[in-house]
């Protein structure tokens, strides 16, 4: 089989595995663009809201061990222009706060529990990126 | 021990994203692609996270509550309305811009590459920004 395949798969069963420790320890929904928010946000009385941070430390200490202990290599950029890194990132931070989530929250979290207004994010982000990606290609 | 059980789970989180090729911008875009060279793999991404999420779930949501908290935190609204379809076409179309959704945004800062630490402040002014006009 392809190992693109296998590696997706590999990572995906990661993921889910992480979303499970979340949600049976500590009842928390693993949604990313929720979890940055909250952690630079820091105005709530929240007890415990450290665990929020620590989550993102991990996020970015995960792809360093799997780069130094098993030599994998980080991808390369996929584009240095300037104002399209720009223009992406205020899209995907705007619309993963008004829309309530991303592809973590609402596509792994939210349809696994069936939630309708989870489904409908989830595809309604796929057609948006999918029609965004012709049409860029088109130009 | 909240801070240190997410740790671990952001550790498995952001290992799954560079294992499973999420964190590579180029394959997020040919995974969009339908129209053109289309490279499906990342559907086993979603596909494999949701088989195995969708039976924990239920397990999970028999218990009274968490093994380390008083309560499982989920989301209030169930209904159906216009930021969340909004908010999520916008994002769809961030998202086939560069190819970074914000998982693997911040993921990718390990690598130190010049792209990410563009995206990641973008991503944090545009949050701002959505939260400003939403009046939140």
């Amino acid at each position: 089989m392809n190992p693109d395949f296998i590696n997706a798969t590999i990572g995906g069963v990661m993921i889910a595995f992480s979303v499970i420790i979340m949600m049976s320890l500590l009842g928390k929904v693993t949604g990313i663009s929720g979890i940055i928010w909250q952690s630079i946000k820091f105005d709530s009385a929240e007890p415990g809201r450290l665990w929020r941070p620590a989550f993102i430390v991990g996020l970015i200490i995960g792809p360093l061990l799997v780069h130094f202990l098993l030599g994998w290599e980080f991808p390369a950029p996929q584009s240095d222009n300037v104002w399209l890194i720009i223009v992406s990132g205020l899209l995907v931070g705007a619309g993963t706060q008004l829309g309530s989530g991303c592809t973590s929250g609402h596509g792994i979290c939210g349809i696994g529990r069936f939630s309708s207004r989870s489904i409908v994010a989830t595809v309604t982000f796929m057609a948006a990126g999918i029609l965004t990606v012709a049409i860029v290609n088109a130009l | 021990m909240s801070i240190f059980i997410a740790l671990i789970a952001g550790i498995i989180f952001g290992a799954g994203l560079l294992v499973s090729g999420m964190m590579d911008p180029e394959k997020v875009i040919g995974f969009l692609d339908l129209f053109g060279e289309w490279d499906p793999s990342l559907m086993f991404v979603m596909g494999s996270a949701l088989i195995v999420t969708v039976p924990a779930f239920r397990l999970i949501m028999r218990r009274q509550k968490p093994i380390f908290n008083e309560r499982f935190s989920l989301p209030l609204k169930t209904y159906l309305d216009k930021p969340l379809i909004v908010g999520a076409a916008i994002f769809g179309v961030g998202w086939g811009l560069y190819g970074y959704c914000p998982g693997p945004g911040i993921s990718s800062l390990a690598s130190l590459n010049v792209a990410s630490f563009l995206f990641v402040p973008s991503m944090l002014a545009g949050m701002w920004l959505a939260n400003k006009v939403a009046n939140k």
